[in-house]
């Protein structure tokens, strides 16, 4: 054993032992066991005391002064840039330094304590299942009915208890899903509430468009598209007159994920979803064409009336977005 | 005046009893138990961020015009909960720093879940006796995602209310039950006004609850059953090597808490995250480009993008599209996760207590199996920056999409062979995975070449001590005047029961 003051420490590994008496701090003491534990074990880690000391020392210090920047940015209303600069800064320096210590400048080790394995003796085991049984069978096998009764009770207060509890929290879907506020003759609107006529956009342009009674409606929003000046446009067979004067709208609730379809690329004259990319032809009834929608977005049938307003022939003759059980058919 | 105090709580409680031995709890000395620590000081930060943000947060999607302090939106119609968002951002002195640790600890919170499981999957930690708590802590996993995704979605912005849409709409697609899940959910047809009331409730008070309350269980069970170590000088089945709770590893633990809070403040006051105020309030008609969720929902925004566009009809039914990578392959996976040690119990036979650690090139078929399916999600990960990528490399995005289509089933193929091949290499090498020492060429005299070992520096190589016992307590110990009833079984005296 050398002289150095750390390695003559003995670790006080062993004190008193809990007494066996209820009484177990009335200072019987006495047999106090002290392992001496060898030198290297008690030495500190570090080959270098007083620069271990001194890193110690100086992010502590840090870390004080960043607390109080901290303080004092907070004082002067600085910024929030400052303020977690300063506390970063301290918390840092503060970790550092005090883990440091443990590791640098607290005995090294390493210590070994032992470990019972998990697994139980059966005998052990059996005691306690023993016991369980025993005790069980007096209180419960005996009285059958009386358990059977109970439980059945208990089966009744979970359920009673947990339908109204769920059923509470909302409406049933219904028929919700498979009918948007469009009906037939339904002017398009914008969100600014002004009706749209054939003259409203440019070839090339969209605009989002609504029914009057749900403006800004999440299934009922509708992207109005003007593939061209005049002429009507024909998606599909069946739709000869559902894009008049080179109009056509669309659900703009995405068939995938219910995103806004919103991107419109003039040069393809495709809708875009943001959100996972799927692409839908227009000139083919927003075919979907690319990624991972499985439907075309359905079509709104437009008509113009006297005025030059566009309104809807008649609504959707599909649930709108993303699929789900109860929805039957392919469109 | 300490011990006086101590001795009288200790008089009433009994600390004492056992006491002891919790100081001298023994904890392994090795950086990849440290994982387990960041997910624990990164809950703690949460916890003191989280209630400071509850204090001015408004959970409500009542629409009012904003007149607060930021300028750019001053007459915009948003919710109140986007609303106080953005005051609470900017008007609050030391808010905004509060919002982005918060928010960073969130991201920091799951990544050193995730790591901390790789690190107990690959070392073998979750065998028996410890299945239990491996399917506590994957719970934990799950509760930490959802969590981090309600509270991500509260501030109501562009971004995080397209999340809200798209989580509608995979709660729907559930075969049976999905609307009527969707409609419970959100108290109505989407998007209602009761989401964001309900979403709070979970996110601040029963989550963490959950959490917090697993969390207990978890680290229970880990003090009951003690740490797992590796194998080293003196580490055998029925021991723990390393440093005692008091004083060594309390020091460093603490030590390692600053730590963690001074980088989430770092990150915070430095490293802008979920800047709101630019994306601006959610309507239901309007999307941005880029839209991509915190990371640790990307595999499954990725395996959304990269799912053919597929779907299964019925007369009358269907299973819609987003089902599959939105609701089978999670539930699927997290079924393998809480199977796996059965599962591997079952492939190997090895029903035995194990309490030292693989090294993961010594189950070169747990190892490669892991290592594959990691990258199965790493790639659907990838697969969640699709559009950015095609954007910032100039490629198609029909291009990129069906590489990540391709790279999802090719990456693991190649991923496990390979590293198969790699632990079956280390184990024939020895020595391999030790420190070298340099050789030093000779050239001898007929022209040969001749290697030698360099000498070594002192101190170069890291000398470990014999560990030495600091504690035997046991049952017999215990249990002073207990006789035993039969070898090895001790009957427990009354007092003690």
């Amino acid at each position: 054993m050398t002289n150095q003051d750390t390695a003559t420490t003995k670790f006080k590994v062993r004190d008193q032992m809990p007494d066996d008496s209820l009484h177990s701090g009335d200072g019987a003491g006495g047999d106090e066991e002290v392992i001496p534990l060898s030198a290297a074990q008690m030495q500190v880690a570090a080959s270098n005391l007083l620069r271990a000391e001194l890193v110690v020392a100086v992010c502590f210090f840090l870390s004080l002064l960043g607390f109080a920047g901290f303080g004092a940015a907070y004082w002067q209303g600085a910024s929030d840039i400052w303020l977690g600069t300063f506390l970063g800064i301290g918390a840092v320096t503060f970790g550092v330094a005090l883990t440091a210590w443990g590791k640098y400048l607290m005995p090294r080790g390493p210590f070994e304590e032992p470990r019972k394995l998990m697994a139980v003796k059966p005998e052990q085991r059996e005691l306690v299942i023993g016991d369980f049984a025993s005790r069980g069978k007096v209180a419960i096998e005996r009285r059958g009915f009386l358990f059977k009764i109970m439980g059945a009770a208990a089966t009744v207060f979970g359920i009673v208890v947990a339908f109204p509890l769920i059923r509470s929290l909302g409406p049933v879907p219904d028929k919700q899903l498979d009918k948007t506020k469009w009906k037939k003759g339904s002017y398009l609107t914008t969100l600014e509430g002004k009706r749209v006529t054939v003259k409203s956009i440019d070839v090339g342009s969209i605009l989002t468009v609504f029914p009057e009674d749900d403006i800004g409606g999440a299934l009922s929003q509708t992207v109005l598209i003007r593939l061209q000046e005049t002429g009507d446009i024909v998606t599909r067979k069946g739709r000869e007159t559902w894009g008049p004067h080179g109009y056509v709208a669309f659900s703009k609730v995405c068939t995938h994920a219910g995103c806004p379809v919103g991107l419109y690329e003039e040069l393809t004259q495709q809708l875009l979803c943001p959100c996972h990319q799927s692409l839908f032809d227009v000139r083919i009834g927003c075919e979907p064409v690319f990624g991972p929608a499985p439907r075309p977005l359905a079509q709104l049938p437009l008509y113009v009336d006297g005025s030059g307003n566009l309104r809807a022939q008649a609504g959707y003759d599909e649930p709108v977005g993303p699929g789900f059980w109860y929805r039957g058919g392919t469109t | 005046m300490i011990e006086r105090l101590y001795a009288w709580i200790d008089d009433r409680l009994a600390l004492s009893r056992g006491g002891r031995t919790i100081l001298n709890k023994i904890f392994p000395d090795h950086w990849s138990f440290l994982l387990g620590e960041i997910a624990l000081y990164s809950f703690v930060i949460l916890l003191a961020t989280g209630v400071f943000l509850t204090l001015f947060f408004v959970p409500s999607a009542h629409e009012v015009v904003y007149s607060g302090s930021y300028a750019p939106l001053r007459g915009t119609k948003v919710s109140e909960a986007y609303s106080s968002t953005i005051d609470l951002t900017f008007a609050v002195r030391g808010g905004l720093l509060m919002r982005q640790m918060h928010h960073w600890a969130a991201n920091i919170f799951v990544g050193s879940i995730v790591v901390h499981m790789l690190r107990i999957f690959f070392t073998g930690a979750f065998r028996r006796p410890r299945e239990v708590n491996w399917m506590v802590g994957s719970t934990l996993l799950i509760l930490a995602i959802f969590n981090g995704f309600l509270g991500y979605s509260l501030p109501d912005d562009l971004v995080s209310g397209t999340g809200i849409r798209i989580a509608f709409s995979i709660t729907e697609s559930i075969p049976f039950v999905g609307t009527y899940l969707a409609f419970f959910l959100f108290g109505g047809n989407y998007p209602g006004t009761s989401i964001i009331p309900r979403f709070y409730i979970l996110h601040v008070l029963i989550l963490p609850l959950l959490i917090l309350g697993l969390l207990s269980a978890h680290l229970g069970m880990l003090v009951h059953q003690k740490h797992t170590q590796f194998r080293g000088k003196g580490a055998r089945e029925d021991n723990v090597i390393g440093s005692p709770l008091w004083p060594v590893f309390v020091a460093k633990t603490t030590g390692f808490l600053f730590l963690i809070t001074g980088v989430t403040a770092l990150l915070g006051a430095l490293v802008q995250i979920n800047p709101i105020w630019q994306y601006g309030p959610y309507k239901t008609y309007l999307v941005s480009y880029a839209v991509q969720p915190d990371w640790y929902m990307g595999w499954l925004d990725g395996a959304l993008r990269v799912m053919p566009s597929w779907e299964i009809h019925f007369p009358g039914h269907m299973i819609p599209n987003a089902f599959f990578p939105g609701v089978l392959m999670p539930g699927v996976t997290f079924a393998l996760i809480y199977l796996w040690p059965f599962l591997e119990e079952k492939l190997t036979g090895d029903r035995a207590e194990h309490h030292l650690l693989d090294r993961p090139r010594d189950r070169p078929l747990r190892t490669a199996t892991g290592a594959a399916v990691f990258a199965f999600y790493f790639v659907l990960f990838g697969a969640s920056a699709t559009d950015v990528l095609a954007n910032y490399l100039s490629l198609s995005l029909n291009f990129v999409l069906w590489s990540f289509r391709i790279l999802c089933i090719v990456v693991p193929l190649v991923v496990f062979p390979v590293t198969y091949k790699i632990c079956k290499e280390l184990q024939a090498t020895p020595g391999a995975g030790k420190r070298k020492r340099p050789n030093i060429v000779i050239r001898s005299e007929e022209g040969g070449y001749e290697a030698v070992p360099a000498a070594q520096y002192p101190g170069y190589v890291h000398d470990e001590l014999e560990p030495v016992p600091i504690d035997e307590v046991d049952v017999k110990a215990a249990l002073v005047g207990a006789e035993p009833v039969s070898d090895g079984i001790y009957r427990i005296p009354r007092e003690y029961r």
